[in-house]
């Protein structure tokens, strides 16, 4: 009962964080149809740029995370600027080149800048403890990132569901030269929405660094997990990445937790049945 | 486009091009052989890329499937070559290629199967699932294949009873060499195929293919299986040169520096594979020996040029300046 419960926390803890860090990467992949590989670069840099901020600037951990948020999205937008644009509508092939190109740089830089070593993100107090539920203790910043993740996909659902924004969003989305047509200014949305999925990368790799430790390679190590919950999920669907991420959690975990010599055979296992029965995803509603 | 044009070209041309094709591989690996004696370890290890490369440009150029898991293929003949040497005493190297090639097949087949089930996104997805699946597998059945320690103990016979696999890599790299004009002469005649034309047109147009009666299926799973042969070939050609395998073989890293030498050199072309994997694995060789982490610096603003500024890579980029110069000049 106790390792079930703990497996239980883990792996939503983990699915939260997750879904955090790519449902950014399925909008983005949804409106765009751009398979950005360097998604999970930006959520590195997030995590290196909280890291410096709490550790050398000697700031909180809620400054720093908006810190980490606000900057990667700043670094971001010249990047969609100046390369992501040019790839738009180019075959796959020459999107994942392009983006393998992009995280490799920021491997190189992070390391270069950052050094090889793991980077913490200190905890303020109040996360850093546990609660006692009587039966069972749980530590605290494991619930912190299910609620992050739960606001985050409250916040998204409210985004796109039902503000103006929102309704832009869903067009382009759609038929993006009849919106534009209509008058909704795409490349703005375009624009918009890649700085707001690549802030939610950053700050899922803020709040996920006690999972998903932040070190040069983070960027190549989990690449393949945002892409397969992605690809599972179908591109551009909030309910179908949150189911993915959060099965994705449960399976991993569960692994890891009885079968850790076995690795991550059980995970790319489920992976390749759950893409051969639902080739769309199981939330698609695209043709990829 | 002007692939299909050149293939129309007369036979005799088409075969004075593999001659051509011939003459430059073994003038290249002549000069290799007097240019760097003392690292011949490195030219064999970069023949046996330039193999795996040749293998996924047949899936990726000729029909159109993005794939980063090709390395299973790779591995697959590597660890097939090796177990068979250290495990059952088969140590004749021919023997031991053949059965890498057969291996290297199997796993095309079993991952061929699995991939193209799907399209776009989720088939790079099942890709890369499938060769960290191969990966997990072999780091699992470490009694077979010595886990992450890698595979010892291969050992190899004289080639051919007479020229014995020396401490400097000499008889290593000639064989490879060897391996590789023959494969390199096979795949020209298997590309110019009518089965080679009707894999272009699969990657033109598949609805089309299909329309007009063939498989597009079945063709895919044909080339995967052959292209798995190359590969397994190339695997096995590693396994034999440095005698142990490692699990690094079975890499996702392995599978997308692969696809990048490709992309570097040209993909749907025999010689952009070839030039591509050169080029990539000599200035790795030169700039890692600097600082590892620059190159991959350096790597990944390179793949942002060539995708921007001369998405045919560095093979078909030529090729295609040349053709326009010719064609100014008449």
């Amino acid at each position: 009962m106790q390792t079930v419960l703990s497996i239980a926390i883990d792996a939503l803890a983990y699915g939260m964080v997750l879904f955090v860090i790519s449902i950014g990467l399925s909008v983005t992949m949804g409106l765009m149809r751009v398979v950005n590989l360097a998604h999970g670069a930006f959520a590195m840099i997030g995590g290196y740029l909280a890291s410096y901020a709490t550790r050398d600037l000697g700031l909180g951990y809620a400054p720093a995370i908006l810190i980490a948020v606000i900057a990667t999205a700043i670094i971001a937008v010249p990047i969609e600027r100046l390369l992501y644009r040019r790839i738009y509508g180019a075959p796959e092939l020459t999107q994942v080149l392009m983006t393998i190109g992009i995280t490799f740089c920021v491997i190189g830089i992070a390391n270069y800048a950052f050094g090889p070593t793991l980077k913490t993100i200190a905890l303020p107090q109040t996360l850093s403890g546990s609660i006692d539920l009587g039966f069972r203790a749980i530590a605290t910043h494991r619930i912190f990132a299910i609620v992050c993740g739960l606001v985050v996909a409250g916040g998204l659902w409210f985004l796109i569901e039902r503000t103006a924004f929102g309704i832009r969003l869903r067009a382009a989305v759609d038929n993006a030269p009849m919106a534009a047509a209509l008058g909704v200014r795409t490349q703005l949305v375009y624009a918009i929405s890649f700085a707001v999925a690549v802030g939610l990368a950053a700050f899922g790799g803020v709040v996920g660094a006690e999972l998903l430790p932040v070190e040069p390679y983070y960027a190549l190590r989990y690449m393949v997990t945002f892409l397969v919950a992605v690809s599972i999920g179908g591109a551009g669907s909030i309910p179908g990445a949150l189911i993915a991420c959060l099965l994705l959690g449960a399976i991993d975990t569960t692994g890891r937790y009885l079968a850790p010599e076995y690795g991550e055979f059980f995970f790319y296992l489920a992976v390749i049945v759950i893409v051969t029965l639902f080739p769309r995803g199981l939330g698609g509603r695209f043709k990829s | 486009m002007t692939v299909l044009m050149n293939s129309t070209l007369p036979t005799r041309r088409r075969s004075l091009g593999t001659l051509i094709g011939i003459a430059v591989i073994i003038a290249a690996s002549v000069i290799g052989y007097f240019l760097f004696p003392n690292n011949l370890a490195l030219l064999t290890r970069i023949v046996a890329t330039m193999l795996l490369v040749l293998s996924i440009d047949l899936v990726t150029g000729y029909c159109g499937v993005a794939t980063l898991g090709h390395a299973a293929l790779f591995g697959a003949g590597a660890y097939g070559a090796g177990i068979v040497s250290a495990h059952f005493g088969i140590t004749e190297p021919l023997t031991m290629t053949l059965i890498g090639a057969v291996a290297g097949a199997l796993a095309g087949l079993v991952s061929g199967l699995v991939i193209l089930r799907a399209h776009g996104l989720p088939q790079l997805v099942l890709s890369i699932a499938v060769v960290h699946l191969f990966h997990e597998v072999a780091n699992k059945a470490s009694s077979w294949t010595g886990g992450s320690d890698g595979l010892s103990g291969i050992t190899t016979d004289a080639l051919l009873g007479l020229f014995e696999f020396d401490l400097w890599g000499r008889t290593a790299y000639v064989y490879g060499i060897v391996l590789l004009l023959i494969v390199f002469v096979l795949l020209r005649i298997l590309v110019q195929s009518p089965f080679g034309m009707l894999a272009r047109g699969v990657r033109e147009d598949p609805v089309r293919v299909a329309a007009m009666g063939a498989s597009v299926h079945s063709v895919m799973l044909r080339m995967y299986v052959i292209s798995g042969a190359v590969a397994g070939i190339g695997g096995a050609l590693n396994a034999i040169s440095t005698q142990v395998v490692g699990l690094d073989s079975l890499s996702f890293t392995l599978s997308a520096e692969a696809l990048v030498m490709l992309v570097l050199g040209g993909t749907g072309s025999l010689y952009g594979a070839m030039v591509g994997t050169v080029s990539f694995m000599w200035f790795e060789d030169v700039v890692s020996a600097a600082n590892p982490f620059h190159w991959l610096t350096i790597v990944g603003a390179l793949l942002i040029v060539v995708v921007l500024f001369a998405p045919k890579g560095l093979y078909g980029s030529a090729a295609a300046f040349l053709s326009r110069r010719r064609g100014g000049g008449k």
